[in-house]
């Protein structure tokens, strides 16, 4: 273990569960509304302390986002929580056409995101929640990259009027940050300097983006980590300035490589500083039930595998 | 060509279930992972589905004029796995796999990989309506198999559920027969008065029938009764059947039974030890 990653370790729903009870008593505005998961997602933990602004919703997730709609209308700001499989996919006409288009104040929080969902397998992992969140209007995006962040986005999100997606994982991470960290719509956080390429990493991936710098290191190559919890807006100055400071780019992502946080920093790019560039994530793949060693191995996710996609570019960097 | 055990009485049935519930507590706790109370509460219907009620033949799994099953609970697969291994779909030992990266005994069933699964499923809701489009493309192919579908109570309330349910009336769908596993827990619901989690779907009889569907319930966990409620279904002529299965989650283990915590929870070695002796002492 290294001198950035803490050996504290917090699982993101745990710290959700916390933080919305907590928001939850203080504004009277905050209902959670749960679709049939509050035991996994940790919502039970507003419905067995402040039940008064638990809602249950049932197995029914699409009458879920458009209920919180209508109570958005009147005043309320409901939090939709469940699997982003279910949150995203399931309910993407729903949560555009009564929520984005709207611009309610409605927060959607996909608890099981990614492809470590616990041996569930490709109906409950969520590979392209990104793309399809980021790809309707007024929607914010936000992928936290540990406990402390998942706190700080959810204050950001409880002060911010609109619809927001906050996309969360199932199982304990290591901390990055401490306390005094800070969330700001649209920015990057450089949590690591470098000067022969830049590591652009959102959510879980931050941490093996980290880890394969490491790996890097030991090779005499210096990898800039540039964390982005906000995947939309993106940070587009600190995107540019990556590609002018390093000249070279590889994003990580725990997602598929189409229409997520890869495809929004090539967008960047290509506009404005075309460089040499890779995108690690899930390559048009449906995954599979397995462990988590197993999965992130076989699908190309691992520290490895941003390490031999940092390799591969630097031979192309001009 | 009829390869159903037509022979399978009652008690042979009752029995082979037993021997399933002991093998769906070891795999479950073999993977470490999966769930436990809704497989138990569906395996009577699925032994009594595969060793008597399917047109079916286990050594040509793809033949054409099969009967068609669609787990739509998809997260109960770890039963129907346990169901399709007894059947001699594929070696028993392979349920060792089950939920490993590589298997073919996923986490939820994948009709690409197991040649016995007629369908996918996992996300709830769903699999009602890919049944009733296996039933109508019978119909428009003139052909004669049924299929068969097993739904949760808290399933039904995915809103997909009642969109099937009026176009298989519509379209007079008697070859479609579903079963609702009616557990009356789901993962976490709601909070009830006299037990900790609450009924989660009211009157399912009088919802299926205002749908214009032929209901007919039963003791989801007697055989007979099962076999019973097959058999007259098929002699409907105009409209699908609802089977509704009155079970218990967990079945068969009694620290089980009616618990929603053992909706997915794995049970230790002690846990499983105390659960096979109780299965075996019942059955
Ligand atoms: C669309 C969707 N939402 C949520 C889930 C997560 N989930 C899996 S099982 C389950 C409860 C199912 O309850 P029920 O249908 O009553 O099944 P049973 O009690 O027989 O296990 C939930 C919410 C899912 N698989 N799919």
């Amino acid at each position: 273990m290294t001198s950035m990653l803490s050996e504290k370790q917090a699982a993101m729903r745990d710290v959700f569960g916390d933080v919305l009870l907590e928001l939850s008593k203080a504004d009277p505005r905050v209902l959670a509304l749960d679709g049939d998961l509050a035991n996994s997602t940790k919502l039970d933990k507003v419905a067995e302390h402040n039940p008064s602004q638990f809602l249950q919703m049932g197995i029914a997730e699409q009458n879920m986002l458009s209920v919180a709609a209508g109570l958005a209308a009147v005043g309320f700001q409901p939090w939709t929580c469940s699997f982003a499989a279910f949150i995203s996919k399931r309910a993407i006409d729903q949560i555009q056409v009564n929520v984005a288009q709207p611009k309610l104040d409605v927060k959607m929080v996909g608890a099981y995101s990614g492809l470590l969902t616990g041996c569930t397998g490709k109906t409950h992992q969520a590979l392209e929640d990104i793309a399809m969140m980021r790809s309707l209007a007024h929607m914010v995006v936000l992928a936290p990259a540990d406990g402390i962040e998942v706190r700080r986005v959810m204050e950001f999100a409880h002060q911010y009027n609109g619809p927001v997606y906050i996309r969360l994982a199932r199982d304990p991470l290591p901390y990055l940050f401490d306390d005094s960290h800070t969330f700001t719509l649209g920015k990057g956080v450089q949590v690591k300097s470098g000067s022969h390429v830049t590591i652009i990493s959102t959510g879980t991936e931050t941490v093996r983006a980290l880890q394969a710098a490491e790996l890097l290191e030991g090779e005499g190559i210096r990898a800039a980590v540039l964390h982005m919890p906000s995947i939309k807006p993106i940070d587009h100055e600190a995107i540019i300035r990556a590609a002018e400071t390093t000249g070279a780019i590889v994003t990580a992502e725990e997602h598929s490589i189409i229409g997520g946080l890869g495809s929004a920093v090539a967008e960047v790019l290509v506009e404005n500083r075309p460089v040499p560039m890779r995108r690690v994530g899930v390559r048009d793949l449906n995954a599979e039930s397995g462990s988590n060693e197993a999965l992130l191995k076989k699908f190309g996710i691992a520290p490895e595998h941003i390490a031999e996609a940092v390799r591969e570019v630097l031979a192309r960097k001009v | 060509m009829n390869t159903a055990f037509q022979s399978c009485s009652a008690d042979e049935l009752t029995k082979k279930a037993s021997e399933a519930r002991r093998i769906i507590l070891e795999t479950v706790h073999y993977a470490n992972a999966g769930h436990v109370g809704g497989p138990l509460s569906a395996i009577d219907m699925l032994i009594a589905l595969y060793f008597s009620v399917m047109n079916i033949n286990p050594d040509d799994p793809q033949w054409e004029d099969r009967d068609r099953f669609v787990l739509s609970k998809g997260h109960s697969a770890v039963a129907l796995y346990t169901a399709l291994a007894l059947r001699g779909y594929f070696p028993l030992e392979e349920l060792k796999t089950f939920d490993h990266i590589d298997s073919r005994l996923q986490a939820h069933p994948d009709m690409k990989l197991l040649p016995g699964l007629d369908m996918s499923s996992g996300s709830l809701g769903l699999g009602i309506s890919t049944a009733v489009g296996l039933a109508l493309g019978a119909k428009l192919k003139h052909q004669t198999f049924y299929t068969y579908c097993m739904i949760g109570d808290g399933e039904s309330q995915e809103g997909q559920v009642w969109e099937a349910a009026d176009v298989a009336s519509k379209y007079k769908l008697n070859n479609l027969i579903a079963f609702l596993d009616y557990n009356k827990l789901q993962q976490y619901g709601w909070k009830g008065t006299d037990r900790e989690r609450e009924v989660p779907v009211t009157a399912p009889e009088l919802r299926w029938e205002a749908f214009g569907w032929n209901v007919i319930s039963i003791d989801g966990h007697d055989m007979a009764q099962i076999l019973d409620a097959c058999a007259q279904a098929k002699t409907v002529a105009d409209r699908p059947t609802v089977i509704i299965a009155h079970t218990l989650k967990g079945k068969g283990v009694s620290f089980m039974e009616n618990n929603y915590l053992w909706h997915a929870k794995v049970p230790d070695a002690d846990e499983l030890n105390r659960a096979i002796h109780e299965i075996e002492a019942e059955g």
